[in-house]
C-alpha cells in the first residue's frame, strides 16, 4: 500500500472511531449506523458484482438469513452484558457463507443475465419462506430479540463501533483481494471468463470463494441490524430494495474500487433518509428513488471515482503534453517514446 | 387423485396466462439480450388500466385489451428509447438489468400513487360462475382467460412468422450482427420489440386482473415466476416460454392442491435449480449465444 493510501485509510477510520464521542444527536448516530451497514454490504457486494462482474440481485436474502439467524439464536434469551450477539456474529457470517456456497456453485454455472435471474429468484424464495415457515420465523408477525441493556444516552455506540470494525474487515478484504492473485483472477473472470479458464485461472474456485465471503459479510450485517431493531418482520428483513440500494451504491461510487462502495453508501443513504423524511411514508418516495436510480445509471454508469480518476488523468496528461515550449514535432516524438515505454523505459 | 386432477386442470388454464406474460419477456430478451425485470410491473400496470376502464366506463376487461395493449405498447417503446437505448454497449447487460429494475420501481411508485396500495379486483358479472364437469370444478373466467391467452399467442405467432416485421425480429434474435448487415434497423426493431413485449404484458394484465386480486407490489410475486419460466423455456425462445409456462404453472398448481399453497411458490425455484443442473440452456434454448 502506498504511504498516502495508509494515511487515507488510517485517517478515515480514526475519524469514524472518534465521531460518536463528539456528542452527536441520536438521529445523526442512527443515520451513521445505517450508512455503515450499507457501506459494509456495498463493499461485500463489490467483491462479486464489481470485481467478478456477477451482478447478484439476491444479497438481501442473505441479509435476511443473517437477521433471522440472530433472532433465532437470541429469541427469548436473557442478555447480561449485551455484547453476546456481537460475539455470535462470526458464526452468523459462517451460516451465510455455508448457505451461499451451494447457491454459488449452482448459479455461477451461468453468466451475468441468468446469474441475476437465479439470485433474484432465490431472494423471493427466501422471502416466501420467511412468511410461510411460521414455526421458525413467526410468519408475518415477526420475531423479537432482547433489547440491549446499553445506557440510553449512548445506546447506538456499541452497534456503531462493531459496524466500524466490520467495515474495516470488509475494506481490508477488498484491499487484500485487489493486491493478490485472487483479485487478479476475479478481474480476469470479469474481462473474459473463457479465456481466463483457458490460461489456467481457477475460475470456479475464486468465483465461489468471492460469493461466499461476500454473502457471509452481508449476513453479519443482517445480524447486527436485527439486534439493533430488536424486532424483525419478513417484509423488512428480506427486502428487494436492500439489494437494489446496495447495487446502486456500488455503481454510484464506482465498481471494483476500494472506496467507491463506501462513498456511494454515504451519499445515497444520507440522500435516501432525507427523501424518506421529506416525502414521508408516501409512495412518491418510491418514484423519486427510481428516478434518482435511472439518472445515476444513465449519466454516471461507471461511478464517481472512476470518472473522477479519468478526468484527473486526462488533465495531467494534457498538462504534461503542454509543458514543453516546442509543440508539434517534439510532442510526436514524445508520444512515440511513450508508446515504446513498456519495452525499455529504463 | 381428485385434488391432483383438479390441480392439473387449474394449472393448465393458468399456464396459458403465464405463457402470454413470459412470451413478451423472452421476446425482449431474444431481441435485445435484456432481462426485463419490469415485465411483472407492466403486467400489473395492464391490470390496473383494465380495472380503471371497467370501473369508469363499465368496459369488460376482455374488450379493454385492444386499448390497454396500445397504451402499453407506447409505454414500452418509450422505456426503450429513454432508458435502454442510451446505455453504453460494453456493459449493457449488467446495466440494463438494473435499469429495468428501476423502471419496475418507477411503475410501482406510479401505481401506488394513482391507485393506492390496497388490493383491487375486477368483479365482472361472470366472475363467480363455474361449470362442473365429471365432478371437477372449472371456473368460467379461467376458461375465457385461457382462450384469450391462446388467441393472443396465436396473433403473436402470426406477427412473428407472417410479417416483414416478424421476420426482422426473428433475424435479430438469431444473429443481431448479420441482421444489421442485411439492412435491418436493429434500433427500430429493439424499440418495437420492447413495445410488443409490453403489449403482451398488457393483454396478460387484463386477464390477471380478472383472475386474482392485485396491488402495486404484486409484480414482485410475478417476476420470479416469469423468470423461472423463461429460463426453463430457454431464454429468447417464445415457443419454449409457452411450453414452460404451462409446465411450471401446472406443477405449481399440483403442489398447491396436494401439498400446501404456501409451498407452491417454491416449485418455481425448484424448477429453476433443476433446469440449471440438468439443462442450463433451457428446454428450447441454444448454447453458445446470449446468456449462457
Amino acid at each position: 500500500m502506498s504511504r498516502a493510501g495508509v494515511a487515507r485509510g488510517g485517517g478515515f477510520f480514526l475519524l469514524l472511531l472518534a465521531l460518536p464521542f463528539f456528542g452527536l444527536a441520536h438521529w445523526v448516530v442512527n443515520l451513521l449506523v445505517f450508512v455503515l451497514m450499507f457501506a459494509i454490504m456495498a463493499s461485500a457486494w463489490n467483491l462479486v458484482g464489481g470485481f467478478a462482474g456477477y451482478p447478484s440481485l439476491g444479497h438481501a436474502a442473505f441479509f435476511g438469513i443473517g437477521a433471522y439467524s440472530m433472532a433465532l439464536m437470541f429469541h427469548g434469551a436473557a442478555l447480561s452484558s449485551g455484547y453476546e450477539p456481537f460475539v455470535a456474529l462470526p458464526l452468523i457470517g459462517l451460516v451465510g457463507a455455508v448457505i451461499g456456497w451451494p447457491i454459488a456453485i449452482i448459479s455461477m454455472r451461468t453468466r451475468a443475465d441468468v446469474f441475476a435471474i437465479v439470485t433474484i429468484t432465490f431472494l423471493f424464495m427466501i422471502q416466501t419462506l420467511a412468511f410461510n415457515v411460521r414455526s421458525l420465523t413467526g410468519g408475518s408477525q415477526g420475531l423479537s430479540l432482547p433489547v440491549a441493556p446499553f445506557p440510553a444516552a449512548s445506546y447506538e455506540r456499541p452497534f456503531y463501533l462493531v459496524l466500524v470494525a466490520m467495515l474495516a474487515v470488509a475494506m481490508l478484504l477488498t484491499f487484500g483481494a485487489m493486491r493478490s492473485k485472487i483479485g487478479l483472477s476475479l478481474v480476469a473472470v470479469r474481462a473474459d471468463e473463457d479465456k481466463a479458464r483457458g490460461i489456467g485461472v481457477r475460475v470456479s474456485g475464486v468465483k465461489v470463494l468471492a460469493f461466499s465471503v461476500s454473502v457471509g459479510l452481508t449476513a453479519m450485517v443482517g445480524g447486527v441490524w436485527a439486534y439493533y431493531e430488536t424486532f424483525i418482520y419478513p417484509q423488512f428483513a428480506v427486502d428487494p430494495l436492500i439489494t437494489i440500494a446496495v447495487v446502486l451504491m456500488t455503481f454510484l461510487g464506482g465498481r471494483a474500487t476500494l472506496w467507491g462502495p463506501v462513498l456511494g453508501a454515504v451519499i445515497l443513504e444520507a440522500g435516501q433518509q432525507t427523501l424518506a423524511y421529506r416525502l414521508g411514508g408516501s409512495q412518491f418516495y418510491l418514484i423519486a428513488y427510481a428516478l434518482v436510480f435511472l439518472v445515476i445509471m444513465l449519466l454516471l454508469p461507471r461511478g464517481i471515482l472512476p470518472t473522477l480518476e479519468e478526468r484527473i488523468r486526462l488533465r495531467r496528461r494534457a498538462r504534461v503534453a503542454n509543458a514543453p515550449d516546442t509543440p508539434g514535432a517534439a510532442r510526436t516524438a514524445d508520444a512515440g517514446r511513450v508508446a515504446l515505454a513498456p519495452g525499455g523505459r529504463s | 387423485m381428485h385434488a391432483l386432477v383438479q390441480g392439473v386442470i387449474l394449472g393448465v388454464l393458468t399456464g396459458g396466462v403465464y405463457a402470454l406474460m413470459a412470451s413478451g419477456q423472452t421476446l425482449i430478451f431474444g431481441i435485445m439480450k435484456v432481462v426485463n425485470l419490469a415485465q411483472g410491473a407492466m403486467v400489473i400496470m395492464g391490470a390496473y388500466l383494465a380495472y380503471q376502464l371497467f370501473v369508469s366506463f363499465g368496459l369488460d376487461p376482455f374488450l379493454a385489451i385492444p386499448i390497454t395493449t396500445v397504451v402499453m405498447f407506447g409505454l414500452g417503446v418509450a422505456v426503450q428509447l429513454l432508458f435502454l437505448r442510451p446505455l453504453r454497449r460494453d456493459d449493457k447487460s449488467e446495466l440494463s438489468l438494473l435499469v429495468t429494475f428501476a423502471v419496475a420501481l418507477l411503475l410501482e411508485g406510479i401505481m401506488s400513487v394513482t391507485w393506492s396500495t390496497t388490493y383491487r379486483s375486477i368483479n365482472t358479472s361472470y366472475a363467480n360462475s363455474s361449470w362442473t364437469v365429471l365432478g371437477y370444478q372449472i371456473t368460467a373466467v379461467r376458461v375465457w382467460a385461457f382462450a384469450l391467452s391462446l388467441l393472443a399467442l396465436g396473433l403473436l405467432f402470426l406477427l412473428l412468422n407472417r410479417t416483414r416485421f416478424g421476420r426482422a425480429v426473428r433475424a435479430t434474435v438469431q444473429n443481431p450482427e448479420s441482421a444489421r448487415l442485411l439492412g435491418i434497423e436493429s434500433d427500430r426493431v429493439a424499440a418495437l420489440g420492447f413495445g410488443l413485449g409490453a403489449a403482451t404484458a398488457a393483454a396478460a394484465g387484463s386477464v390477471y386482473g380478472l383472475l386474482y386480486p392485485f396491488y402495486s407490489g404484486s409484480h414482485y410475486d410475478l417476476i420470479s415466476r416469469l423468470l423461472s419460466i423463461v429460463v426453463l423455456g430457454g431464454l429468447g425462445s417464445v415457443g419454449g416460454a409457452v411450453v414452460a409456462g404451462v409446465i411450471v404453472a401446472t406443477s405449481s398448481a399440483v403442489v398447491a392442491a396436494t401439498v400446501s399453497p404456501a409451498w407452491s411458490e417454491m416449485t418455481f425455484f425448484a424448477v429453476l435449480i433443476l433446469v440449471l443442473l440438468v439443462r442450463p440452456q433451457g428446454l428450447f434454448g441454444t448454447v453458445g449465444r446470449g446468456a449462457i
